[in-house]
């Protein structure tokens, strides 16, 4: 007998069914989900005609597979055809389960190209979701639209005052500035109003509270709550220069919350997990994206704030880490051209504060940044300016033996100053170079000034060429008690010689042996005040830098570099200063956060003439509530100008009888005591005079009295 | 206004006061002795030495007989202030911070203070004025306790008619009692209600010297309130900027002046004019700031005022005494209202 027709005679013997094939059907059990988790659904695509489907098959595979492995041949990728052309979506299969789960991390919402964007899902998530979809359309609740009033009311006051917010104890108080009279409160003062400080956002539309549960925005003419924005601890708040965008800081990392029901009140996506800064959109309220600390900032003490910085529009926004500059789009916020910019050793970076009109760029503004790089073993250090989004580097500086470098950019972006530390060869003595970009000039000319001894501090002027420098003489004498420093006043010089027209900056004022160590430009330039704020002996001085004597109207009216100091205040426990946004009046005050001698603030002229002074105990904080931008044109300035006499006859008219009621009222006030105090004085007139002439007879009776008493006892 | 300067004592003051006419000056200090002094010219008249520890506290009684001394060493003593010598020695529970004659001279108020397990107490003992005054009932006549819904007892003086006591707390209340029964009566809440001062114990009281009907207190919550008798209501609050130690109210011109400055602590971290050691006048109706006195380099720690408003002394912890007579501009002084009101009533009569 064959082998086979053995093996039938027991086939025809043996019932299949009595067979327990348990063990067997375990072993090569094959699980209900079996493969799905390597398929991935790849959403966004473009729509192709039919002839080009191959083509961006053939894109789509090899940009997959730079994370992934995707199976070979057919089996890889399908994609749909209707009509003659893809439907935008297509099913990929990876090699496995990990690759498919790279892949989704990698691409899910990643730019193919300008206008498509992929959105990456797992196959086995797709049948999870959508079969808890209901399939009636349920309309989503849509809150009713709450009015916050006018967020700007406080710049229609008709006598064109500001508001500042003052800080004292645990209290924060919103008041109009009434010069000398005593601050009018715009709001009740708010007890417990912040844990740690308020702020004002850059254009003063809001004010922020903070609280160890996050910050709390408010606004409106009554500073209602307009927004929370929960952030566990949060420490350092930063704002872009439009209010568009609030960044904050806390050294607490993001927690997301296991429970559904806490999971749907807390703001951030898991993605968030374990991040400490936070960009928050302020007008919806809403976290846009958050970041990791940077490694080499974690456990630091004191962290380098802002750590995001923008640009002049809030168009984009960077961070900087270590050999690498982050630049980010809004609102995406994503990485520009999806790359770092490799900066090799970079230390600070800076945004023009202003659009730049670069030559040749047609008179449109550009976004232009400047960082530097200290020295390394085979490299000079280098202070550059790039311009974004293209990323090409403008200009170049190369410098040696730096100590320091300070990036200073005038207000309206024409010019960067680069302060620069330099030592000796020796490394003993110290000086410093100011090295000055005149960006907007063509091929970005770089005018160097040398400084025989260190500059601790430089500002430019508001809207001008001028700046102030302080330098420090360091002659070797250490006794701090001797004034050493120096305050230099530049301005531009220019010379026409051969009819080349030369800009060279000149030194046209300079007052030594100061301690002052503070500049502070009102902001609309021409008065600055140069202050010393130290522990024991605060001074503020106030200059005029074109000052009108006859001197200058004889030169015919020519006043650039005519400065005049106008006075000296001393001021002992000065910690802080602080200009409104007018530019008229200097607020100086000293904080409790630094030291308990004497809180409380002074109020001055931009003359230096001192309105007010107001001792208060634990006064913490003196703010003022910044403004936007003036909407006048410079035509609506120059009317304004031309007739300032009209417009100021009316203020001081106004100032007149406010000045009167006050005077009024402090008198009426005292009559009013005096009048109380009469008649409860009077009250006790009657009886306690009488009382206290009789008492006071007694008492020279009974002393006779006792006397003799006291002589009789004894005779007895 | 050129003070006379006292420098007899090596430590800070502690308490000086006028006996009634104003002739003498008593001053005791953190040095265990305290001076005697003509207002006159400065000139000293003899020390009372005996006690080995800081003087808190020193009283004259109406008649210039005798003065009280209450130490930190456990004892008040009785001095006759004609020859200085100690006449009697009552022995205390702890140290004590005050002590007061009442106006019959009869008896003598005493501070304790809350240490050694001891509650702070006001202590009355019974003074043998007239008789022989070397024999004096050892044993207070009368205790009055902190109450437990209260603090700490800092300071006390009996009302000018005798039959109340007043008494500073640690926690800024004022309270009233009866004299002879030690009775509570009532209270309030004169000090830390102003502002936010966290330290608010009171440190002075000082009687209205017309005819006693309101008082002064000054507290480290850098304020000083002014307080009827009767119906314990605050009249009137004047604000420093700077903890007070004393405050006082002068006859003959409606002006109070308050006494303190930076904490005794905190003086070597700051210079002079950071400290505030300056007197303080303020306007008693008006409650308005109207002049200061320098002069000490360290906090004022009290301050009297000459019974018949020609001048005011005051002790300081950098240990001197300061016997100022006011010049013409202090009487001169008046309000644009007083003026009108004087005007008026010159007017009328």
């Amino acid at each position: 007998m064959s082998e086979q027709e053995l093996l039938a005679e027991v086939e025809r013997d043996l019932n299949i069914d009595d067979i327990d094939f348990s063990d067997l059907e375990e072993q090569y059990a094959v699980e209900k989900n079996f493969g799905l988790e390597n398929y991935v659904v790849v959403d966004g695509a473009p729509v192709a005609p039919e002839s080009k489907a191959p083509v961006l098959e053939k894109v789509l595979r090899k940009l997959f597979s730079k994370v992934a492995q995707v199976v070979e041949g057919d089996d890889g990728i399908y994609m749909p055809v209707e009509g003659g052309k893809t439907k935008g979506y297509l099913f990929v299969q990876f090699k496995n389960g990990e690759q498919a789960e790279a892949a989704i991390k990698n691409f899910n919402g990643k730019k193919l190209d300008a206008n498509h964007k992929l959105y990456l899902n797992k196959l086995s998530d797709i049948g999870k979701y959508t079969t808890q979809v209901n399939d009636e359309f349920v309309e989503p609740e849509i809150a009713d639209f709450k009015s916050h009033g006018y967020l700007k009311s406080w710049l229609q006051d008709e006598q064109g005052r500001d508001q500042m917010a003052m800080h004292f104890s645990e209290t924060v108080g919103v008041f109009w500035n009434k010069k000398k009279n005593e601050p009018e409160a715009a709001i009740e003062p708010r007890k417990g109003f912040t844990s740690k400080y308020a702020k004002f956002s850059p254009r003063g539309t809001y004010l922020f509270s903070i609280h160890p549960q996050g910050i709390q925005c408010w606004g409106g003419e009554d500073f209602h709550s307009i927004h929370k924005f929960v952030h566990n601890q949060v420490r350092l708040v930063d704002f872009s220069p439009n209010e568009k965008y609030m960044v904050t800081l806390s050294p607490l990392p993001i927690e997301i919350p296991d429970s559904p029901e806490e999971l749907a009140r807390c703001p951030f996506g898991p993605e968030s997990k374990g991040h400490k800064l936070v960009i928050w959109d302020l007008t919806t309220g809403e976290p846009a994206r958050t970041f990791a600390l940077p490694p080499h900032l974690e456990g630091q003490k004191e962290m380098p704030w802002p750590l995001v910085k923008w640009s002049y529009d809030d168009k984009y926004c960077a961070r900087q880490g270590p050999d690498a500059l982050a630049i980010y789009e809004t609102p995406s916020f994503q990485l520009l051209d999806k790359q770092l910019v490799k900066i090799e050793g970079i230390v600070d970076f800076d945004w023009a504060p202003s659009g730049v009109h670069l030559n040749g760029s047609k008179g449109e503004s550009e976004y232009v940044l400047s960082y530097w790089t200290p020295e390394s073993s085979n490299q000079t250090a280098r202070v550059a300016l790039m311009h974004i989004p293209s990323k090409k580097v403008l200009r170049t500086v190369n410098l040696f033996q730096v100590s320091d470098c300070k990036m200073h950019w005038q207000d309206e972006g024409r010019f960067m100053c680069v302060k620069v530390d330099r030592h000796s060869k020796s490394g003993k003595t110290l000086f410093t170079n100011l090295e000055f970009f005149k960006v907007t000039e063509k091929d970005i000319p770089v005018e160097k000034l040398e400084l025989k001894d260190v500059a601790i501090n430089f500002a430019w002027e508001p809207k001008s060429e001028r700046f102030i420098t302080i330098s420090n003489l360091d002659n070797g004498n250490t006794n701090p008690a001797i004034p050493r420093n120096a305050i230099n006043f530049y301005a531009p010089e220019t010379t026409t010689k051969n009819n080349i027209v030369t800009t060279k900056y000149k030194l046209f004022a300079e007052f030594t042996d100061k301690h002052s160590n503070t500049i502070l430009w009102a902001p609309k330039g021409r008065f600055v005040v140069v202050a010393t704020i130290t522990k024991s002996n605060g001074e503020i001085e106030f200059f005029d830098c074109n000052y009108e004597d006859d001197k200058t109207t004889k030169k015919g009216g020519k006043n650039d570099t005519n400065v005049k100091l106008l006075r000296t205040e001393k001021y002992p426990g000065m910690t802080n200063m602080s200009w409104d946004p007018s530019g008229r009046f200097l607020a100086a005050w000293s904080s409790n956060w630094m030291h308990s001698i004497d809180n409380g603030y002074r109020l001055f002229e931009f003359t230096g003439n001192m309105l007010r002074e107001e001792p208060i105990d634990q006064f913490k904080e003196f703010i003022w509530r910044p403004r936007p931008a003036s909407l006048l044109s410079s035509a609506d300035k120059k009317t304004v100008r031309k007739n300032i006499k009209e417009y100021s006859a009316q203020f001081d008219e106004n100032d007149a009888m406010e000045a009167d009621a006050a005077t009024r009222e402090a008198i009426l006030n005292r009559k009013r005591k005096l009048e109380e105090w009469r008649a409860y004085r009077a009250h006790f007139a009657n009886k306690n005079t009488k009382e206290n002439n009789v008492e006071a007879e007694v008492i020279e009776e009974i002393k006779e009295v006792i006397i003799e008493e006291k002589v009789e006892a004894v005779e007895q | 206004m050129r003070p006379i300067k006292l420098m007899g004592h090596e430590r800070s003051l502690t308490q000086v006061k006028y006996n009634r006419e104003g002739d003498l000056i008593f001053s005791v200090a953190k040095d265990s002795t305290a001076s005697i002094w003509y207002s006159s010219n400065g000139e000293r008249l003899g020390t009372l030495e005996g006690h080995k520890g800081t003087l808190w506290s020193i009283d004259v009684d109406s008649e210039t007989k005798f003065c009280a001394t209450g130490s930190a060493d456990l004892s008040i003593k009785l001095w006759t202030v004609e020859n200085g010598i100690c006449v009697y020695t009552w022995a205390a529970p702890t140290p004590v911070r005050r002590v007061s004659f009442s106006p019959d001279n009869k008896k003598l108020l005493s501070v304790t203070d809350q240490v050694m397990g001891q509650l702070g107490t006001i202590l009355i003992y019974a003074v043998n004025y007239d008789g022989d005054y070397s024999n004096q009932k050892a044993e207070p006549i009368l205790t009055i306790p902190t109450r437990p819904d209260s603090s700490k007892v800092t300071v006390a003086e009996f009302s000018q008619d005798g039959k109340y006591i007043i008494a500073g707390h640690e926690k800024g209340e004022i309270s009233k009692y009866d004299a002879s029964t030690g009775e509570y009566i009532q209270s309030v809440q004169a000090h830390g209600i102003h502002n936010e001062e966290q330290t608010v114990s009171v440190t002075d009281i000082q009687l209205a010297p017309e005819d006693g009907s309101y008082f002064i207190t000054s507290s480290k919550d850098k304020c000083a309130v002014l307080i009827d008798l009767e119906s314990f209501e605050i009249l009137k609050v004047y604000k420093a900027d700077a903890p007070m130690n004393t405050a006082a109210i002068t006859p003959l011109k409606d002006y109070v002046i308050l006494g303190g400055g930076q904490e005794a602590r905190n003086v070597t971290t700051t210079s002079e004019n950071q400290g505030k050691f300056e007197a303080r006048f303020y306007h008693k109706i008006f409650e308005e700031d109207i002049g200061r006195v320098k002069g000490h380099f360290g906090p004022l720690n009290t301050i009297a005022v000459h019974p018949d408003g020609s001048g005011y002394t005051s002790g300081g912890e950098d240990g001197f005494i300061r016997v100022h007579t006011f010049d013409n501009s202090y009487t001169e002084f008046y309000y644009d209202v007083e003026r009108t009101e004087r005007a008026i009533a010159a007017g009328t009569t």
